[in-house]
């Protein structure tokens, strides 16, 4: 279990995944665990959003955390890196509870972290090539020569030429846009990255590039990933473990949130009918809704 | 305060039994209760907000290329506006007071009371409030975008914190700028006053420029720009709030900005009765007998 990722094992052979998942579950106190979310409340206001979530990640997983919008799934994110306080229950990294951190523990912490956001949330004052660097001037003294090389390595490892850097964000087009982001996310080598719906608003193929752009990043080195998406084809391709959440207001008081957790090849076998319809992309008896009143 | 009855309520209702629990007086109730909660929710977040600024300003002086582009949006490019302002000020100063003067026969006191007035409120008040409307809600509008498209988490989730790399040089730009707008308010609305009283109204220069030197002193200008480092926190602080406080869309982004200068100009006025009476307290103390107007 030390590093799965130092050789090229496609993420979706079935064995694999089944045994990865299994151990995951079954004993965590073997394996060596990044991230571990306990018993994990939000509220905003009178408005509870997560609800008593248990969930362990061990090093090295790309685990996707699917489920309609509105779940709460960015919420689940930005609470995994302290953007969001829990209203109970814990967010541990390496076995460090986030709330229990100082403001210098939290950034050097975050140092190890690597965010893709939904709309990337460039800074839109400056460069592309700024935007990369960013990081990089935060928490090193390389000197301008190295960041500048090390910023072109990162576009070129997104497919950008070096003629974007000098260009603001507000002259790219969304995928574009998405791979700067990620090459800001993973402009430090992070441990953990945390990807908020990554191919959400782009077309099939470059919905792949970013697909295959998350696989290679885990090929290239032993990263944990969690892969927020509705999107069933990053899914599937991407993730060894899946996580369903379900919105707390179609819940009823005792029903666990997280309504399906396993490989991808299972949800399709799943039972529930919340899955299959999710995984199909069937509204089933939510037509009714569209009637009601 | 959901169930309590409300007092009101039971006045105007015959039968306080008969009164329906979502009456008219109890929502308002508890309309008046939720807005103080929400007020005052609102001020203690606004507190420590400027208590964090004030603490990372302590801590760590921002670089210098974070801080020229603040200070040349504050201060450069406000200057032609407060300017311009400062000189109407001067002349409508001229224009309302010469009447009423010259009744008393007391034409040449009106450079005293024109450039008393300047340096002591209205270039203070005026260039502050130029400030707000032109810088307070730009920053709000900025900081509240970057909150909408998550700009602000971003900046969170590599380490660096949006109180130091947003707030901060912001903040300094407002209060080195601020005196110097003040100066170029008060220098132009003395120009204007000059020009209007005497080269449109013919007052006798000699006498004005003397009056003027007799009752205006350096304190008044002193305690013009002292009020205006004031304005010019309250000004940043308000505009960042609003802004990291943001409400999601185009429309929240908006609103934040109007909030922004309205509430600054509120506490701007509000700052400026309170420094006024200390001020008039501690200049008192200095000088038991100082010169009075009349
Ligand atoms: N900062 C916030 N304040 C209040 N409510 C919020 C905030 N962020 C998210 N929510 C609410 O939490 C719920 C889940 O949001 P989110 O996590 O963004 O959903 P999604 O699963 O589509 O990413 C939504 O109902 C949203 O309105
Ligand atoms: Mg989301």
């Amino acid at each position: 279990m030390a590093s799965p990722h130092s050789n090229t094992v496609p993420p979706n052979a079935d064995g694999d995944d089944a045994d990865r998942a299994g151990a995951t579950s079954a004993h965590s106190a073997a394996v060596d665990v990044l991230l571990e979310v306990r018993d994990l409340h939000v509220a905003f206001g009178r408005h509870a959003v997560l609800r008593g979530l248990n969930l362990v990640v061990p090093r090295g997983q790309t685990l996707a955390v699917i489920g309609e919008s509105g779940c709460g799934k960015s919420v689940l994110l930005k609470t995994m890196i302290g953007l969001i306080r829990p209203t109970q229950g814990q967010v541990c990294f390496d076995g460090r509870d986030l709330a229990g951190m100082s403001e210098r523990q939290l950034t050097s912490t975050r140092v190890r972290y690597g965010y893709v956001f939904q709309q990337a949330a460039l800074f839109d004052s400056m460069t592309v090539g700024q935007n990369v660097a960013f990081p990089l001037r935060q928490h090193s003294d390389r000197s301008d020569e190295e960041i500048e090389q090390r910023v072109l390595s990162r576009l070129a490892q997104v497919g950008l030429p070096a003629s974007v850097a000098p260009k603001k964000p507000a002259e790219l087009s969304g995928g574009m846009r998405k791979r700067v982001g990620l090459a800001r996310a993973l402009a430090l080598d992070p441990e953990l990255v945390l990807y908020d719906e990554p191919t959400t608003g782009l077309d099939p193929i470059m919905s792949d590039v970013i697909n295959e752009l998350i696989m290679r990043t885990r090929l290239s080195y032993p990263v944990t990933s969690i892969v927020v998406t509705h999107d069933m084809h990053t899914a599937r391709k991407v993730a060894d473990r899946v996580v369903m959440l379900y919105p707390l207001a179609r819940l009823a008081e005792d029903e666990p949130q997280i309504i399906f957790d396993g490989p991808p090849s299972e949800l399709d076998r799943s039972g529930d009918r919340r899955v299959s319809q999710f995984v199909k992309g069937e509204a089933g008896e939510r037509i009714s809704e569209l009637r009601g009143a | 305060m959901a169930n309590s009855a409300s007092p009101s309520a039971r006045k105007t209702a015959p039968n306080p039994a008969a009164v329906p629990q979502t009456g008219s007086g109890h929502d308002w109730l508890a309309d008046l209760g939720a807005l103080i909660v929400d007020a005052t929710s609102a001020i203690g977040g606004f507190a420590i907000f400027s208590g964090r600024t004030l603490a990372w300003l302590a801590t760590r002086f921002p670089r210098g290329d974070t801080l020229w582009p603040n200070f040349y949006q504050v201060g450069v490019l406000s200057l032609p506006v407060v300017a311009l302002t400062g000189t109407f000020i001067g002349m409508v100063l001229a224009v309302q007071s010469y009447a009423q003067f010259r009744a008393l026969g007391l034409e040449t006191r009106l450079g005293a009371v024109i450039n008393m007035s300047l340096v002591r409120e209205l270039g203070p008040v005026l260039a502050a409030t130029m400030l707000a409307g032109r810088v307070g809600s730009a920053m709000s509008a900025e900081l509240g975008t970057m909150r909408v498209t998550e700009q602000i988490d971003a900046l969170a989730s590599m380490g660096a914190n949006p109180i130091q790399h947003l707030v901060v040089p912001r903040l300094l730009a407002c209060l080195f700028m601020i005196p110097t707008l003040v100066i170029m308010a008060d220098f132009m609305g003395v120009v204007g006053g000059y020009f209007y009283s005497v080269v449109i109204l013919g007052i006798d220069q000699h006498h004005y420029w003397r009056n003027s030197e007799q009752f205006v002193g350096n304190f008044d200008l002193f305690s013009g720009v002292f009020k205006s480092l004031f304005f010019g926190a309250t000004i940043a602080l308000v505009g960042c709030y609003r802004g990291f406080h943001c409400a999601a869309g185009a429309e929240g982004v908006g609103r934040a900005a109007t909030a922004a200068f309205v509430i600054s100009f509120v506490l701007i006025l509000l700052l400026d009765l309170l420094l006024g009476i200390m001020l008039e307290a501690l200049y008192a103390y200095i000088w038991p007998e100082g010169a009075k107007l009349f």
